[in-house]
Formats: C-alpha cells, sequence, structure tokens
C-alpha cells in the first residue's frame, strides 16, 4: 500500500515535472534563442512561452495587413481566415478564454473528455457571438466611440467574473460536502488501522470486498445496524462513507455545464474585437465575422486539448486511488473539492483585480 | 504491511494532486497576455535649465488597428483626415486612461522612485492613418540625479512598446556632461530581465512586462 502511495506521489511529481518543463526550457533557450538572428518584431523572450507569444503577435500583426489586401484581392480573405485560425489556436494559451475555469469545473465535476470538448467549443462560440454582437451594435448600428465601447466591455467582464465566483462558489458548496463526508470517513480508518497492529489480516487483493463488507454496509446505510455488530472499529476500512460519483454528478449536470459556458463564454476576446472594428472600417465587417469565428475555433481546440488533459490526469489519479475505496474517495473528493475552490478564487480574483486577465481595449 | 493506506500516505498524495492541479492552473495562467496595442515610441528627456530633469515627453504612434479603433464614431469635417481639435476629446480620454497605468514610464533617479504628476501639452496627431499622441510627463519635482533610469514598458504587456530606431531618445537641455545609454527589450543584454519570466509560479503579475523594458540611463557624474 505504501507502494501505491509512492507511485502516485511519483506521479503527482512526474506531472509537475512536465509543467516545470517549459520553464526550464525557457532558461536554456534563452541563452541560446533560435539560433538564427532574430526579426525586430519578435518578443524577446524565448523558451515555448516565448514562443507562442512570438507566434501570437506576428499572425496577429498580419491580419490587418491581410484585411485590407483583402479590399482589392477577394483570395486574401482565405489566408485571413488561415492566420485568424493559427491566431486563436495560440492564443488561447494565454489569458482569458477559460481554460483554466472549464478545466477546474471538469475536475470538480464528474465530466467525460467528451463534455469537456463541448463546453470548450460552445463557450468559443459564444465568445465569438458576443464580440461580434458588440462590434455590429456599438460601431456598426450606433456608431460610438472607443470610449464607450470599453465602458461596454468592461461592464460585460464584471458581470463574467461575478458569473464565475458565482459559479465557483457553489461547486464549492456541493464539492464541500463530498469532501467533509469522506472526511469523516476518516476516524473509523484509522482505527483500523491499529488494528491492523494487533495483527489482523485482511488479506491482499481483498480490497474492493473484505469480509466484513456485509456488516460495514450495513452500518453506513443503516446506523441501526451497528448496534447488532457492536464495534465500529471493526468497519472494513475499505469502505466509503463518501458519496460515489454517480450520486455527485446528480440532475442538473446539463445546466451547470450552461453556466461553464456563459461564465466563460460571455466576455469577448480584445483581439477579436480589434479586428472587427478594423475590418468594419475597411468595408469588409464580413470578413471580420468570418475570421471571428475561426479564430474561436482555434481557442475551442486549444482550451478542449487542455481540458482532455485535465479530466485524463482525475481519470489517472482516480484509477491508481482505485483500490483504496476509503482513501482513494478522500482523494478524489478532495481534488474536486479544491477545484471547485480553484473556480470561486478565479472568480473572486478576477473580480477583484488580483488576477490579471486580458485587458479590454481602453485607451 | 496494513490494507488500509496511513493516513499520511493519504494525505500526501491528496497534496500532491492538489499541487498538480495547481500546476496546471497556473501554468495556463502564466501564459500570461501577449500584445493588442503597439506603439512606436520616441521620447525626449527634458531638463531644466539648472541642470535638474523635469519630466518626459513622448511621442507615441500607434498601430493602425489601435488607431483604427480608437477613432471609431469620431467626425471629420473632411473624410480620413482628422485635425487636432477633432481629436482633442479622444486624447482627453487617452490622457485620462493612461494614468491608470502611470503612464507606462517609471523613473528612478539615483536609485530611488520619482513619481510624475498630471499631463500637459497633450495632443494627436492623425497622420499616414496612424496616430500619434504627444504629451509631456512632468515629473512632482524636477530632480538632479547622477543616475537616472527611465522605463517605458506595460506590466502586463497588453501594449508593447518599440522606440524609433532613428533617435529613439533625445535629451533636452541636459548638463553636457551627462551621458545616454538606451537599451531594447531585445538586446541580448537584457538577459536578467529575461529570466524574470520564470518568476511566473510566484503569482506575480506586475512584473511580467519588466522584460519588455525599454530602458534609458541617464548619467550624470
Amino acid at each position: 500500500m505504501r507502494g501505491l502511495a509512492r507511485g502516485l506521489a511519483i506521479t503527482a511529481a512526474a506531472f509537475a515535472a512536465v509543467l516545470f518543463f517549459d520553464a526550464i526550457w525557457h532558461v536554456a533557450m534563452a541563452q541560446n534563442p533560435f539560433g538564427g538572428p532574430r526579426p525586430p518584431a519578435e518578443p524577446p523572450a524565448g523558451g515555448i512561452i516565448g514562443w507562442i507569444l512570438a507566434k501570437q503577435s506576428e499572425f496577429y500583426r498580419e491580419m490587418s495587413g491581410t484585411i485590407r489586401a483583402a479590399k482589392s484581392d477577394g483570395s486574401a480573405v482565405w489566408t485571413l481566415l488561415g492566420i485568424s485560425f493559427a491566431y486563436g489556436i495560440f492564443h488561447a494559451a494565454g489569458p482569458g478564454h477559460g481554460k483554466a475555469v472549464i478545466s477546474s469545473y471538469l475536475v470538480a465535476n464528474e465530466e467525460t473528455a467528451r463534455r469537456g470538448i463541448v463546453l470548450s467549443f460552445a463557450s468559443a462560440l459564444l465568445q465569438a457571438l458576443v464580440a461580434v454582437v458588440i462590434v455590429a451594435v456599438f460601431a456598426w448600428l450606433l456608431s460610438a466611440t472607443a470610449k464607450t465601447m470599453c465602458s461596454a466591455e468592461k461592464a460585460i467582464e464584471i458581470v463574467s467574473y461575478a458569473l464565475i465566483a458565482a459559479f465557483g462558489a457553489r461547486l464549492v458548496w456541493t464539492k464541500g460536502g463530498g469532501f467533509m463526508r469522506a472526511l469523516q470517513a476518516k476516524p473509523a480508518m484509522a482505527a483500523v488501522h491499529q488494528h491492523d497492529h494487533h495483527g489482523h489480516d485482511h488479506g491482499h487483493g481483498d480490497h474492493h470486498h473484505g469480509h466484513h463488507h456485509d456488516h460495514a454496509h450495513g452500518h453506513a446505510h443503516d446506523h441501526g445496524h451497528s448496534h447488532d455488530h457492536g464495534h465500529v472499529h471493526d468497519e472494513h476500512c475499505g469502505h466509503s462513507h463518501g458519496p460515489t460519483p454517480d450520486q455527485l454528478a446528480g440532475p442538473g449536470g446539463w445546466q451547470r455545464g450552461l453556466g461553464t459556458i456563459f461564465a466563460v463564454g460571455l466576455r469577448p476576446c480584445s483581439g477579436a474585437i480589434l479586428v472587427l472594428v478594423f475590418s468594419l472600417a475597411q468595408g469588409l465587417f464580413w470578413a471580420g465575422i468570418a475570421a471571428t469565428f475561426v479564430m474561436g475555433l482555434g481557442t475551442a481546440i486549444t482550451v478542449a486539448t487542455i481540458a482532455i488533459v485535465a479530466v485524463s490526469a482525475k481519470g489517472l489519479a482516480r484509477r491508481l486511488s482505485a483500490g483504496r475505496e476509503g482513501g482513494g474517495a478522500l482523494v478524489m473528493r478532495g481534488i474536486e473539492f479544491a477545484a471547485a475552490g480553484l473556480v470561486l478564487l478565479f472568480g473572486l480574483g478576477l473580480l477583484f483585480g488580483y488576477l490579471a486577465a486580458e485587458r479590454a481595449t481602453c485607451l | 504491511m496494513g490494507l488500509c493506506f496511513r493516513r499520511d500516505d493519504v494525505l500526501r498524495v491528496l497534496f500532491g494532486l492538489l499541487a498538480l492541479i495547481g500546476g496546471i492552473v497556473a501554468g495556463s495562467v502564466e501564459a500570461k497576455a501577449h500584445p493588442h496595442v503597439w506603439i512606436t515610441a520616441r521620447s525626449e528627456v527634458v531638463y531644466g535649465a539648472d541642470g535638474a530633469m523635469t519630466g518626459v515627453r513622448h511621442a507615441w504612434t500607434f498601430d493602425d488597428m489601435f488607431t483604427t479603433y480608437a477613432l471609431q464614431g469620431i467626425e471629420a469635417k473632411t473624410k480620413n483626415a482628422w485635425t487636432r481639435e477633432e481629436l482633442a476629446p479622444l486624447a482627453q480620454t487617452n490622457v485620462e486612461s493612461l494614468k491608470e497605468f502611470n503612464f507606462f514610464t517609471f523613473a528612478k533617479a539615483d536609485g530611488r522612485k520619482s513619481k510624475f504628476t498630471e499631463p500637459t501639452d497633450y495632443y494627436l496627431e492623425y497622420k499616414d492613418s496612424t496616430l500619434t499622441l504627444h504629451f509631456v510627463l512632468p515629473l512632482k519635482a524636477p530632480v538632479a540625479s547622477k543616475q537616472l533610469a527611465l522605463e517605458v514598458f506595460d506590466p502586463s504587456y497588453f501594449i508593447d512598446f518599440k522606440f524609433e530606431d532613428k533617435d529613439p531618445i533625445k535629451l533636452v537641455g541636459a548638463p553636457a556632461s551627462c551621458q545616454m545609454q538606451f537599451q531594447r527589450p531585445n538586446d541580448d543584454t537584457a538577459n536578467t530581465a529575461r529570466m524574470n519570466e520564470n518568476n511566473f509560479l510566484n503569482g506575480d503579475n506586475s512584473n511580467y512586462g519588466a522584460m519588455f523594458a525599454n530602458k534609458i540611463m541617464v548619467n550624470c557624474p
């Protein structure tokens, strides 16, 4: 059992190592940035982060030129769409776009990777739609100034952050219950552990359905029965007082999913707004709209990929702790609770300005 | 070996996994912003008759995408030819908004921070489809210092500042002994600042843009 625990710890450490890799990579690359001479427009950061930044900037800056070119040469629209798609993929690696919120939400709930993909695409689509609607209403219909548009963006931003916070609070409330129940199952386990020292041999490979299964089960679901058995200490440690995954998924799952889509997708991307306003001014609003949606598609792919990684990491944790129903449940409920807490912290952090997200274009 | 998880093990695994989730999330936050606005700058460090620095005069040219964004909804008598007067309200807005960001200009005289006050002489100029914002940023009190360090950058890197290739910085009225050094963010000598990118895990967003800082140093021995 110690071995299993160590294995889990090593796995976690390995994941952490992967996350630190790009930092280390960056240090290495800083000494030798790409080998060749850099174009002056490239940001001065090396490594993967620097590369992503450089690529985004490159694609983004090409957009204005391509939109101008599209005025006289229709085929440039295809170039624009290609650039927008690539920009979306790279850009989603930056802040916003709900990677963290969607991933945390998926981890907090018993969600599948498939659902993660659906959520990523739906929120990216909404985000594109909001950008198009804002520019269509404010710039096109109302001929509003940048100042007005900026106020609108800021208002939407606050609503979006408040939604994330409220959504996180609700997750914390539900997941906190599951975690507390899993924690309460602990004292019994500790007690049984002492029994082990007294020579109880439950046998290996017997984790799921030990010989005390029957009365332990009775104890869990009907406290009256425990009197018959008379001793809590004998409770099987593998037994979980925590709710099962299906209980947690519960009803209203899709409603919560809808909540994620709105919380994440409501806030438009500053880049999309700038591209839309620019294309509108060039008389190619439709091209800007197409570019925005293609950009959203690219964004969705990146966000979905990260979401799948998060769900897989949780699945791995579940498999590794599966043999230990008691401890396993505690670990899983703990992870879910922590993920729920992160959504709440994100919302609050963004709302009160502790976390920097992409700024609205207000100058 | 006991059948049950030791409490220590459970907790260790639990914390390991929490760290893992934290890492994923921190990793995604860390990727940070990239610029949406590009400014090509040209600046003058202005000195008074007594040889003390009084302020900075900036001329910031915006990229065409942001120029278009900023100009929307602003009427021009002659189409696509905005005059300084027509742009006055926008210049006012710009200057007011920039205050929140400390005008992206940070001064240190002999290692001590110097503060700027409200900008003066600000106006916008529209030329070659781009807007240029001109403004003077006076110091609260003029400083005579041996070493002056001036940085121009956006800590959140929403705006990318690039100084003109030709005559990026000028000293105006500085004592003859003063020597100016200018360091662009992509100079190889800027390695120290670049390393700061690895500070991302300390959760401090404020320093992120520092590696994109343009540094002006004036030594007046």
